[in-house]
């Protein structure tokens, strides 16, 4: 029921079995994807209606859900069904001269098959239309309550055969919503998929929760919680909402960040003067080793890709600036930002020589790219308090916080800037966006 | 020369926690913990703008109520800081002043000091920032004849604003530390 593989020290043993309690998965408002700009260049591509084969009414609608994900990718116009001259589900089907006439270069067909009480198999295949040759075929099993999760793994599949770049459609998001007036309001912790459907609320707090961060194998989440009228960091397992108090000390206990091994967490504390020092906590063993002690604000750690630094904001020079450490503490921490000002929370792609900062730009705080290679930053957003970059797990694009009047909303932009999108919400702030790991089973 | 001043107080800081030791605040060993959830506030800490204004009104500067202390008037018990600034301003000394004295003659008083910061950048940063201020008002009240049993400082950062906006007189109202009078 509760997490076997960490043993922590007896005042910190809070081992709570809350599932009833947290685990409300009621219905919470959902995000929408409104596409915002950048789609001028994506690749025309028909999602034909997959055929149901078998009797009554279709289970599911697979062709929507892959037709919703590739158009949200930014780098596929899915054309309108209606546009369609016919409606193939098997190859020998398709007379190619009715798409090519409609300038689609790509197109999927597919059938939804049912096999067995509450079992299916989505049969697809991807074409080239030009060239007239399959690209992609593959046969899915699904139950019936996997059928949405299957439809994003197609979308993956095909997303993954046109443009050689991992899917993401089978990931998820954590954030954090507010709701209520100043001084009363409801703090939440929500999981959502990627597309913002199925969205369940993990923790309701009375008092503020922030910095969700996800386990390398995407099971369990950190974060922090007000709840004890103090900053305390948390892990709670997805799936049975068991959660352990990691980090209570008197004084800050913030913003948490998982290894990519999953054994240690770097976190921020503060000593007695109220100083920010960044640590990292092994889990197994409760070993806290400090890595900075300077008198300035340091917070926000991140780690490098491979483990072996840790990435972290630091108000040193006078303000914020981006530095990194090696994660044992040796050596001297090494400044990664001279562009501006104002330079904070580091994400580290998880392909490419780049970190995404908040970064202020003439004023306006907004998602920054840094090339470490090159050492030039580029302002990726145009919000004027655009804030808490995560990557998603192919590197393609970063997820952020920013504001629609006086509302906060999630977006997402292209790690290159081109691609933008916003995620609406239908009530409350909705901020902290942390994009999960990829599922790999 | 922000900085100079920043390290000088750490200094101070440094010497102070040696002395001072924790605070009583911690509440590691609650087993009650989940029953928090939902739960209100203790104290005075969800002061808003609105309760600010209702004291503009009646509290006459000098007469009446305290200035320092739990009776103090709500306009008496928050201090406002610049934008990414920590310094407490020298118009607070004679509310500080008069919170420190009532603290040295009250033994048993505890007090918790709320820091917090405006919405822009990022939250844990602003976390930090919210502490400094917190730490920043804690130097004063030591200075002023408080000891460091009787103070506890928290930072919200930016995450439970007085007021909801984005203009800078919002911004303004929201760069406070509260003092909270703990019964």
């Amino acid at each position: 029921m509760y997490f076997k593989s960490i043993v922590l020290g007896k005042s910190l043993a809070w081992l709570v079995l809350a599932a009833g309690y947290f685990l409300a998965s009621s219905a919470v408002a959902q995000l929408r994807i409104e596409i915002s700009e950048g789609t001028e260049q994506a690749v025309p591509i028909a999602v034909v209606p997959f055929a149901w084969t078998g009797s009554g009414a279709a289970p599911f609608d697979v062709s929507a859900v892959v037709a919703a994900d590739l158009q949200r990718s930014g780098r596929f116009s899915p054309i309108p069904t209606r546009d369609m001259l016919q409606q193939p589900s098997t190859a020998r089907e398709i007379d190619l001269d009715d798409w090519r006439i409609l300038g689609v270069e790509k197109i999927v067909i597919g059938q939804l098959i049912p096999a067995g009480a509450d079992e299916y198999t989505i049969q697809f295949q991807v074409f080239d239309v030009f060239r007239g040759e399959q690209l992609l075929g593959y046969r899915q099993p699904s139950s019936r309550l996997g059928l949405r999760r299957a439809s994003h793994r197609v979308a993956d599949m095909i997303y993954e055969e046109l443009t050689g770049i991992e899917g993401v459609f089978s990931t998820r998001i954590a954030y954090i919503t507010v709701a209520g007036a100043a001084g009363n309001q409801t703090h939440r912790l929500i999981v959502a998929d990627a597309d913002g459907e199925n969205a369940r609320v993990l923790v309701s707090s009375g008092q503020p929760l922030l910095s969700p961060a996800w386990s390398p194998d995407g099971r369990r989440l950190a974060y922090v919680s007000f709840e004890n009228q103090n900053s305390e960091i948390f892990i709670q397992d997805l799936r049975s909402g068991a959660r352990q108090r990691v980090s209570a000390r008197p004084g800050i206990n913030s913003a948490p960040a998982w290894s990519p091994d999953g054994r240690r967490l770097a976190l921020v504390r503060s000593g007695g003067d109220g100083n920010l020092d960044v640590y990292t906590l092994e889990l197994a063993t409760q070993v806290l080793t400090r890595l900075t002690r300077r008198g300035s604000i340091d917070t926000e750690p991140a780690w490098s890709a491979d483990g072996k630094r840790i990435l972290f904001t630091s108000d040193r020079s006078g303000s914020p600036q981006i530095y990194a450490i090696a994660a044992d503490g040796s050596g001297r921490p090494k400044r990664l930002s001279f562009e501006g000002n104002y330079n904070a929370r580091p994400r580290v792609s998880p392909t490419a020589e780049q970190i995404a900062v908040v970064h202020n730009d003439r004023g306006n705080y907004r998602i920054a790219a840094i090339d470490l290679g090159r050492g030039f930053t580029q302002v990726l957003t145009d919000g004027v308090l655009d804030e808490s970059p995560s990557f998603a797990p192919n590197g393609e694009t970063l997820i952020y916080a920013t504001r629609q009047g006086n509302r906060g909303v999630l977006a997402t932009v292209s790690a290159d800037g081109r691609i933008r999108q916003r995620l609406s919400s239908l009530d409350g702030d909705v901020r902290e966006p942390a994009w999960s790991p990829q599922r790999r089973n | 020369m922000k900085r100079i001043e920043s390290v000088a107080i750490a200094l101070v800081l440094v010497v102070l926690a040696g002395c001072g030791g924790q605070s009583g605040t911690a509440q590691q060993d609650d087993p009650d913990l989940f029953g928090e959830y939902g739960g209100g506030e203790q104290g005075g800490a969800d002061t808003t703008g609105a309760s600010d204004d209702e004291f503009r009104e009646g509290s006459a500067f000098g007469d009446g109520a305290p200035m320092g202390g739990p009776g103090a008037a709500a306009d008496n018990r928050i201090i406002y800081f610049e934008f990414d600034q920590s310094d407490v301003d020298s118009d607070y000394a004679d509310v500080l002043r008069a919170h420190g004295s009532y603290l040295a003659a009250n033994a048993g008083a505890r007090l918790r000091l709320e820091g917090h910061a405006d919405e822009r950048g990022s939250r844990e940063y602003n976390l930090g920032l919210g502490e400094r201020r917190a730490q920043a008002v804690k130097q004063v009240l030591l200075l002023q004849g408080a000891s460091a049993g009787q103070l506890s400082t928290v930072s919200y950062g930016e995450e439970r604003p007085a007021s909801i906006g984005s203009d800078e007189s919002t911004w303004g109202l929201n760069r406070r530390v509260e003092l909270v009078y703990q019964r």
